[in-house]
C-alpha cells in the first residue's frame, strides 16, 4: 500500500505535463469523433484494469453480442476482418486481421473468398489454419449450445439444413457445404442471397480460430485458446480474468496491434456508481461497457473543471426515437403523422435524454457516425421547439383540426424514457394532440406489448418510444431490423414497431446486391428519406456517452467502429 | 400544579360525565396527540384545497419550467434545487416542474386512496368480524380461517401483479380514476383482516356481558343486538385502529407507486416522485427530500393521533 501512492501521484504528474506539452484535452468534453489520441505513447509495462458492472454475456467468440465485448476481444483472438484501431472516422473502416485482404466477392456478392496470413499460430503454438476458422464459424451456428451470439451466419449461409459441428456426421466435423477450404490458408463462404457488405459479418468475433482439439461447447468459454496478443491467466465466471501477454503471437503477422500493458485485469459484476467512482479516484483504468458515467457521477464531473477535462463526449451509433403506430387511427393518416412530428418539441425530447451530454437532437434516422449516414431535416421548425401553426395545419388536412387522443407507450424501468414520454405529451398538447402515458415492463415490450402489432393497436399506442443501435456502423448494421416491413411478425417481438412501405422493403434489397460502397450509402440515405417522408418516426436524439479517462491512461481515443474508447491500443503510466 | 387540578376537580365532580366527555377530557391534555390531529386535519384541508393552493403559492403541476433547469446538467439552476419564494420546494430535474405543487397535489392522492382504502377495510373487518365474534361455532371457524388466509396472502406480489395486468379500460373505468380504483380495492380488501380480528376479539368477550344476556331475555333478536348493543360499544376500538391503519395505507400506496405499479405519470404521487429522485438525490436533493418529508410527517401524524385517540378512549390498554 506505502508504495501506492507516490506511483499515482507520479502519474497524475507525468499527465500535468503531457497537458501542459500541448496535449489535446482542454475545455469541456472532447467532441468525440475530433479524431485525436490523448497521451500518445509507446510506453510498455504495468497493469490495466478493467470493471464491468454486469457480466461478460461469454467470452466465447461464437457467443457474445456486444459493442464492448467485440471491441475487447480483438485482444486475445483474431476475426478475419477487424476495425482499424484508429480514432474518429477511420475506426469504422474495416481492415484485414487474420485474412492478407478485406474479402473478394464473386458470383454477384454471393461468394466471398479470404485468404489467410502465414505464421499465425495459438498460444499453444500450433498453426492457425482455415479449418479453424471454418469450424469456429460451425459452432457458433449452434444457438442451443451459444445462444447469446447474432444469428447473421445462421441467416445468410448457405446451411443446408446444417446446424452444429457437434451433431455432424463427418469425422472432422466440418461436414458444412456452405465453407469450403480448398487449402489451409483459403476459405471460402457461399450465401444464400447476395450480401454486399458481407467484410461486416467477417470481423464478428464468430470468424476467430477455434482449435477443434481444444473445444469444450459450452465451457470453452472457461478457456478461450489465444490467437491475439494475450491470453487467459485466470478466469473465474462472474467474477474476474486476468490476462498476461501471449508469447506465440508474433508482431510479424499482425500489423495492426501495439499492445503496451503487460496485464490486464477485468472485475466482473462490480455496482455501476461504484465502478464510476473506483474510476474517478484511480481505482481504476477503464468502464468497460463504454456507456458512459451515471448520471450523478455525470453531475460530479461536469461540475468541477479538473475532472471534464479528462472526459470524451462518444458521439453512439444508437438512435432515441418514438415510432408513430399507422395502426392506430388517426395516424393510419399520414397529414396526423406529420402533425405529430411537427408539434414536438424536439429539444425537450434532448433534455429528457441527459441535455447536450446526453445526445444531438435528430432529425432523420442515421445516426451521423455512420459512415455515408447524411442530416437533413424535412420538418424544420425555429430551434426545434416544434412548429404549431404548421402542425394544425396537417391537422385540418387529416380531418382532426381540434386534435386528438392517443396513447404513448415506454419501458417502465426507463426513467429517460418516461421523462421523454412526458414531454412529449406536454409538447403536443400545444397543438391539442393529448396523449395518454402507459408504461409496460421493459422484459416484455416488444413480445407482449408495443412490438405486438394487435395489441399496440387495441390499445392505442399511437406513439411509441423507442432506440435502436447499430450492430455495427453501417446502414445494413442500423436499419435492417427496424425499417424492414417483411420482418414485421403478427407474434409479436418485433422491432419494426410500424414502418411499413414496399418502396423501402425493394430498396433494401437492391443494398444488399450493391457491392459499391458509395453507391451503397446513396440507398442508406434514400431509406432513411423516405422513413421521415413517410413520417413513421419522430427521430428525438442520437446519443452520446460521456466517457472518462483516468490521467494515466495513454493512447486514448473514441473508435466510430465500437463508439468508445478503442481497447487495443491502450496504456497506462501506472506501475 | 397538582394542587390546582384537584381543586378543580373537586370543584366539578357533582356533574356526571359522559364516556365522550372523559375521552375528550383525555385527549385535550395529551399534547403530541393534539398536535398530530392538528397535522391531520391541516393535511386534509390541504389535499381538499389543493387548487387553490398552488393557484396562490405554486404553478400548475403539470407545467414545464425549462428555464429554471440547468440545459447541461439537467439540474434545477440554483441553491438545493432551486428554492425560491416562487419556487418553495425548488424545481424537478430535466422539466423544472415546482415540487411544491407537485407534493401539494400528491397528498390528494396519499389521502384519497388511503381514506377510502380503510373505509372498505373497515366496513369489512367490522361487518365480518362482528358476526364472527357474536355467533360463534362454524361461522366464527369459517371467518377466522378466511382471515389467516387473507393475511397470508403475500399482498405486495399480488398488488403488482393484478395492477399490471389490469387493462387501460376495466370496469367502465379508464386513466387515474381505474388506477385509483383499483388501489382502493387492493388495499381495503386486502386488510381487513386487521380490524376484523380486533373487532372478532372485542366482540367475543362483549357476547357474555350481563347486558346482551339482559338484551336477549328480552327478546331482542341477533341482527338488533348486533346493531343496537354491540356496535356502539365497538365504535372506540374501530375508530382507533382505522385511524391506525391510514398511515399503514399511506405508505402502502407510496411503495406502490414507489414500484411503478400505482397512479401513472404525469400524476403527481408522493412514492412515484420518490422514485423519480432516486437518480438524482446526489445532485438534486430536494426532488427527494420534499416527497419523503411529506410522507414521514403524514404517517408520524397519524400514528401520534391514533395512539393519543387510544389511550384517550381505552386508557386500560396503555
Amino acid at each position: 500500500m506505502g508504495t501506492k501512492r507516490p506511483a499515482a501521484a507520479l502519474a497524475a504528474l507525468a499527465a500535468l505535463l503531457l497537458a501542459a506539452c500541448g496535449g489535446p484535452s482542454t475545455g469541456g468534453p472532447d467532441r468525440g469523433t475530433s479524431g485525436g489520441i490523448h497521451n500518445p505513447s509507446d510506453a510498455k509495462g504495468g497493469t490495466l484494469r478493467y470493471a464491468d458492472s454486469g457480466d461478460w454475456d461469454s467470452l466465447d467468440p461464437a457467443d457474445t453480442y456486444y459493442a464492448y465485448t467485440w471491441n475487447f476481444a480483438r485482444l486475445y483472438g483474431r476475426a478475419l476482418v477487424m476495425f482499424k484501431p484508429a480514432p474518429g472516422a477511420q475506426g469504422a473502416t474495416l481492415v484485414p486481421d487474420l485474412a492478407e485482404s478485406l474479402g473478394r466477392s464473386s458470383d454477384g456478392a454471393k461468394t466471398w473468398t479470404y485468404t489467410l496470413r502465414p505464421g499465425v499460430r495459438f498460444e499453444d503454438g500450433s498453426p492457425v489454419t482455415s479449418k479453424d476458422v471454418k469450424y469456429a464459424v460451425e459452432r457458433s451456428l449452434d444457438k442451443t449450445t451459444f445462444p447469446n451470439g447474432p444469428t447473421y451466419f445462421n441467416d445468410l449461409l448457405d446451411l443446408q439444413g446444417y446446424t452444429s459441428p457437434y451433431a455432424d456426421p463427418d469425422p472432422d466435423k466440418l461436414g458444412l457445404k456452405a465453407i469450403e477450404t480448398p487449402d489451409d490458408r483459403t476459405i471460402v463462404f457461399h450465401l444464400r442471397k447476395a450480401f454486399s457488405g458481407f467484410d461486416y459479418l467477417a470481423q464478428i468475433p464468430a470468424t476467430m480460430p477455434v482449435p477443434r482439439a481444444k473445444d469444450t461447447g459450452s465451457k470453452y468459454k472457461e478457456h478461450v485458446v489465444s490467437t491475439g496478443p494475450y491470453k487467459f491467466q485466470t478466469n473465474e465466471l462472474g467474477k474476474r480474468f486476468t490476462m498476461v501477454r501471449n508469447p506465440e503471437w508474433d508482431p510479424a503477422t499482425d500489423p495492426n496491434r501495439r499492445p503496451l500493458p503487460d496485464r490486464i485485469t477485468v472485475d466482473l459484476n462490480v455496482n455501476a456508481d461504484d465502478v464510476d467512482n473506483r474510476l474517478i479516484s484511480g481505482d481504476l483504468d477503464v468502464a468497460i461497457e463504454g456507456a458512459g458515467v451515471g448520471p450523478s457521477a455525470q453531475g460530479r464531473i461536469l461540475a468541477y473543471q479538473g475532472l471534464r477535462a479528462n472526459t470524451d463526449s462518444a458521439s453512439v451509433a444508437r438512435l432515441w426515437y418514438t415510432a408513430l403506430n399507422p395502426d392506430v387511427a388517426p395516424l393510419d393518416n399520414i397529414h396526423c403523422r406529420k402533425a405529430v412530428l411537427y408539434a414536438a418539441d424536439r429539444t425537450g425530447y434532448q433534455r429528457a435524454y441527459g441535455g447536450g451530454t446526453g445526445g444531438e437532437i435528430a432529425t432523420n434516422l442515421l445516426p451521423p457516425v455512420i459512415p455515408g449516414a447524411k442530416r437533413f431535416d424535412l420538418y424544420p421548425s425555429p430551434k426545434h421547439t416544434g412548429d404549431i401553426a404548421k402542425a394544425r395545419d396537417e391537422l385540418a388536412q387529416c380531418g382532426a383540426p381540434n386534435g386528438f387522443t392517443t396513447g404513448i407507450s415506454y419501458r417502465a424501468e426507463r426513467p429517460k424514457e418516461k421523462a421523454a414520454a412526458e414531454a412529449l405529451q406536454q409538447s403536443l398538447a400545444r397543438a391539442g394532440i393529448k396523449l395518454e402515458i402507459k408504461p409496460y415492463p421493459l422484459g416484455d415490450y416488444t413480445r407482449l406489448y408495443a412490438g405486438k402489432p394487435d395489441y399496440a393497436k387495441a390499445n392505442d399506442l399511437g406513439l411509441i418510444v423507442y432506440g435502436w443501435g447499430a450492430d455495427w456502423p453501417d446502414g445494413y448494421g442500423f436499419l435492417a431490423q427496424i425499417v424492414d416491413s417483411r420482418v414485421i411478425r403478427a407474434t409479436g417481438g418485433n422491432t419494426n414497431l410500424g414502418i411499413r412501405d414496399p418502396a423501402i422493403d425493394q430498396m433494401l434489397d437492391q443494398a444488399l446486391l450493391t457491392t459499391d460502397t458509395a453507391a451503397r450509402e446513396q440507398i442508406w440515405q434514400g431509406i432513411d428519406r423516405k422513413v421521415m417522408e413517410d413520417a413513421f418516426v419522430l427521430p428525438g436524439v442520437w446519443a452520446r456517452g460521456l466517457l472518462y479517462r483516468p490521467p494515466n491512461l495513454t493512447n486514448v481515443f473514441i473508435s466510430d467502429g465500437f463508439q468508445m474508447y478503442d481497447y487495443l491500443p491502450l496504456g497506462t503510466t501506472r506501475r | 400544579m397538582p394542587g390546582m387540578s384537584e381543586q378543580g376537580r373537586a370543584a366539578t365532580a357533582i356533574q356526571g360525565r359522559s364516556l365522550r366527555q372523559i375521552a375528550w377530557r383525555r385527549l385535550k391534555r395529551d399534547r403530541v396527540a393534539l398536535a398530530g390531529g392538528g397535522v391531520v386535519i391541516t393535511l386534509i384541508l390541504v389535499a381538499i384545497f389543493a387548487p387553490v393552493i398552488v393557484a396562490i403559492l405554486g404553478h400548475p403541476p403539470l407545467e414545464f419550467h425549462y428555464d429554471k433547469v440547468d440545459p447541461e446538467l439537467q439540474v434545477p439552476r440554483g441553491h438545493f434545487g432551486g428554492i425560491s419564494p416562487d419556487f418553495l420546494f425548488g424545481a424537478e430535474p430535466v422539466n423544472g416542474r415546482d415540487v411544491f405543487s407537485r407534493v401539494v397535489y400528491g397528498s390528494r392522492i396519499s389521502l384519497l386512496i388511503a381514506f377510502a382504502a380503510t373505509m372498505l377495510s373497515v366496513l369489512l373487518g367490522t361487518v365480518l368480524g362482528v358476526i364472527s365474534g357474536y355467533f360463534g361455532g362454524w361461522v366464527d371457524t369459517l371467518i377466522s380461517r378466511t382471515m389467516d388466509v387473507f393475511l397470508a396472502f403475500p399482498l405486495l406480489l399480488f398488488a403488482i401483479a393484478l395492477a399490471g395486468v389490469v387493462p387501460d379500460r376495466a370496469f367502465g373505468l379508464t386513466g387515474d380514476t381505474l388506477r385509483i380504483t383499483l388501489m382502493v380495492f387492493i388495499i381495503g380488501f386486502f386488510s381487513w383482516p386487521y380490524i376484523g380480528r380486533i373487532v372478532r376479539g372485542q366482540a367475543l368477550s362483549l357476547r357474555e356481558r350481563e347486558f346482551i344476556d339482559a338484551a336477549r331475555s328480552l327478546g331482542a333478536r341477533s341482527p338488533r343486538i348486533l346493531c343496537t348493543e354491540m356496535l356502539p360499544n365497538l365504535a372506540a376500538p374501530i375508530l382507533v385502529y382505522s385511524t391506525l391503519l391510514i398511515p399503514t395505507n399511506i405508505l402502502f400506496e407510496a411503495a406502490l407507486s414507489f414500484l411503478g405499479v400505482g397512479v401513472r405519470a404525469p400524476t403527481p404521487t408522493w412514492g412515484g416522485m420518490l422514485s423519480e429522485a432516486t437518480h438524482w438525490f446526489q445532485i438534486a436533493p430536494n426532488f427527494m427530500l420534499f416527497p419523503g418529508l411529506a410522507i414521514f410527517v403524514t404517517v408520524l401524524a397519524f400514528n401520534l393521533f391514533g395512539d393519543g385517540l387510544r389511550d384517550a378512549l381505552d386508557p386500560r390498554s396503555r
